[in-house]
């Protein structure tokens, strides 16, 4: 694949133009993302990482640049349904069943129900939840909520998967499973990641590229190509050349003037 | 498979509520029957208690049996007739009511239109929230007492059938607590569900019926909960301004003008009322248990 996934060019936001709580919350970015890639925006609260995210996914909309998501507007890519984004929130609706959850966006697509439930309960064995179609989400841990986050955010085949953290509230057992989970459904899927973190260790292990970047004003100050070989595997996080990773993106970090423990 | 922590609490709930032999039905029904009998017990002992420092201790309520009849007096009337032809007191105040209830129903269903029509309008806009909420607000600002007779007279006037007039009291009582719970439940969802609708392109259609009035519903069924004796309320104090000869709100008016004879009666005539008011509240809480038998905590 060689079409561009996602290209920025000279982004910027400023929340509450004009006032006095004005912030400058991205400034000049500019990034290209190819098909099948998996991308990691990297930095400290207050970088925007999160803004450039929701920018892609048109949640929000920039105050100057251009954007391009799948060669069109991220307004259009919206429309069409090329991204599907998951969130910190495992945000599933509390009165629906893990299946019904999964099936929510093929219902407003006008998926019919054979065919909704048939992939649902794919997605849902895919994220190895298929025995938990009929449970409702408050009886599911953190862990498998998030999966059943990722499985209603696969559902529908897009392109593009936008994650805003996802892993940000599990505990660290549970999120190194994932990681593996999600390069796994990476590798057989072919999705292009956008994947939000501020864990190096998790940037590295899992992206083709990491972007780093830097607060007030937000924008992009380094970015790193991770050639670790693939698969990764538990062995990677063990590997010299990981760590060596770890330290070239702390690194860089520092060198943008983010105080890094 | 990791430690589920959701489900571990909630086997732990269900081991709470099955290590007693009880049902809670049962014990709930225990319990409201010890409060009923305490409650009596203390009317009871206000009249003993009462009677011994009358004249001593200013008392807020003289405990004769003029102001305060006995309660097995208040339950006995209930078993009585005024007339040998005519059916015990009970049977006529549930007659009554059944008509007051039929009022009050209707009043409750048209109310409910009202306020959920206002709800998911002011939710849709909030131009038309800052427009009109003004006016709801106002709305119930004004007196019930000094409104019901005008719509009586209104209703009159128009040649509608009586009732009518008193379903609409009742329904302005009822669509204020629907349309303030509902607005609130329908903005209730986690905003990054409702961005997540957003990033599906989902219409306000889809938005509004797949994730706000799930949402609402529980705060539905709090002011359905209001609504519900608001209307019984309503539906009572429209009557007492019309000419209807039918009624629990005329029954209660005429045990007034007696109440010097029969202050019993009045106080019968008031727990018919109340026991109306609760079967309703009740029926709603029983279809609530069941729509939301599935969330977090239900069970």
């Amino acid at each position: 694949m060689s079409e561009h996934a996602v290209v920025a060019e000279g982004v910027g936001k400023v929340f509450n133009a004009g006032s006095t709580d004005q912030v400058e919350a991205l400034k000049g970015i500019d990034l290209t993302i190819e098909g099948g890639e998996f991308v990691s925006l990297i930095g400290p609260s207050g970088c925007g990482k999160s803004t450039l995210l929701r920018l892609i996914g048109d949640l929000v909309q920039p105050s100057s640049g251009r954007l391009e998501v799948n060669g069109k507007t991220p307004h259009q890519a919206r429309l069409d349904r090329d991204y599907a984004m998951v969130f910190q929130k495992a945000t599933l609706l509390e009165w629906r069943t893990v299946g019904k959850n999964v099936q929510l966006p093929l219902e407003i697509m006008g998926v019919d129900k054979a065919d909704r439930e048939r992939r649902s309960r794919d997605y849902l064995d895919l994220v190895q939840l298929g025995e938990f179609v009929d449970h409702y989400p408050w009886q599911l841990s953190g862990g498998m909520q998030q999966r059943v986050a990722i499985a209603r955010g696969l559902v529908f085949d897009p392109a593009l998967l936008l994650m805003d953290e996802p892993f940000g509230a599990l505990d660290e057992m549970t999120r190194e499973r994932m990681q593996m989970e999600l390069m796994d459904i990476w590798r057989r899927t072919g999705k292009t990641v956008v994947f939000v973190t501020h864990s190096i260790p998790e940037a590295v292990f899992l992206s083709t590229r990491v972007v780093v970047m830097s607060p007030r004003p937000g924008r992009i100050t380094d970015v790193i190509d991770v050639d670790l070989p693939q698969p990764r595997t538990f062995d990677t996080r063990e590997s010299t050349p990981y760590y060596e990773k770890m330290t070239e993106v702390r690194e860089a970090l520092r060198a943008a003037g983010v105080g890094v423990e | 498979m990791e430690v589920v922590e959701g489900t571990s609490r909630r086997v732990e709930g269900r081991d709470a509520s099955n290590r007693s032999p009880i049902p809670p039905a049962f014990r709930s029904l225990v319990w409201f029957l010890a409060i009923l009998a305490s409650l009596v017990l203390a009317w009871e002992l206000y009249k003993v208690v009462g009677k011994a420092l009358e004249g001593i201790v200013p008392l807020p309520v003289r405990p004769d049996n003029k102001s305060m009849p006995h309660v097995w007096d208040i339950v006995g009337v209930l078993f009585t007739r005024r007339l040998p032809n005519e059916p015990i007191l009970l049977v006529v105040l549930l007659r009554e009511s059944l008509f007051t209830f039929r009022e009050a129903l209707i009043g409750f269903a048209v109310g409910t239109a009202v306020g959920f029509s206002l709800a998911i309008a002011f939710s849709q806009s909030r131009l038309l929230e800052r427009a009109f909420m003004p006016y709801v607000v106002a709305s119930q600002t004004v007196p019930l007492v000094a409104i019901a007779p005008i719509i009586v007279i209104w209703g009159a006037k128009i040649g509608w059938p009586v009732w009518i007039s008193v379903s609409i009291i009742s329904a302005y009582l009822v669509f204020f607590p629907v349309a303030i719970n509902t607005l609130r439940g329908l903005r209730s969802p986690d905003p990054t569900a409702m961005e997540l609708m957003r990033s599906y392109a989902a219409g306000r259609r889809d938005t509004l019926w797949k994730v706000q009035a799930p949402a609402a519903m529980p705060f539905i069924f709090s002011a359905l909960k209001i609504s519900a004796t608001a209307s019984v309320v309503g539906a009572l104090v429209g009557e007492l301004p019309s000419s209807l000869n039918q009624g629990l709100g005329r029954a209660l008016l005429s045990f007034m003008y007696t109440f010097i004879t029969g202050p019993e009666k009045l106080f019968a005539a008031i727990l018919v009322a109340s026991l109306l008011s609760m079967s309703f509240v009740g029926v709603i809480a029983t279809v609530e248990h069941y729509v939301l038998r599935n969330r977090r905590g239900s069970r």
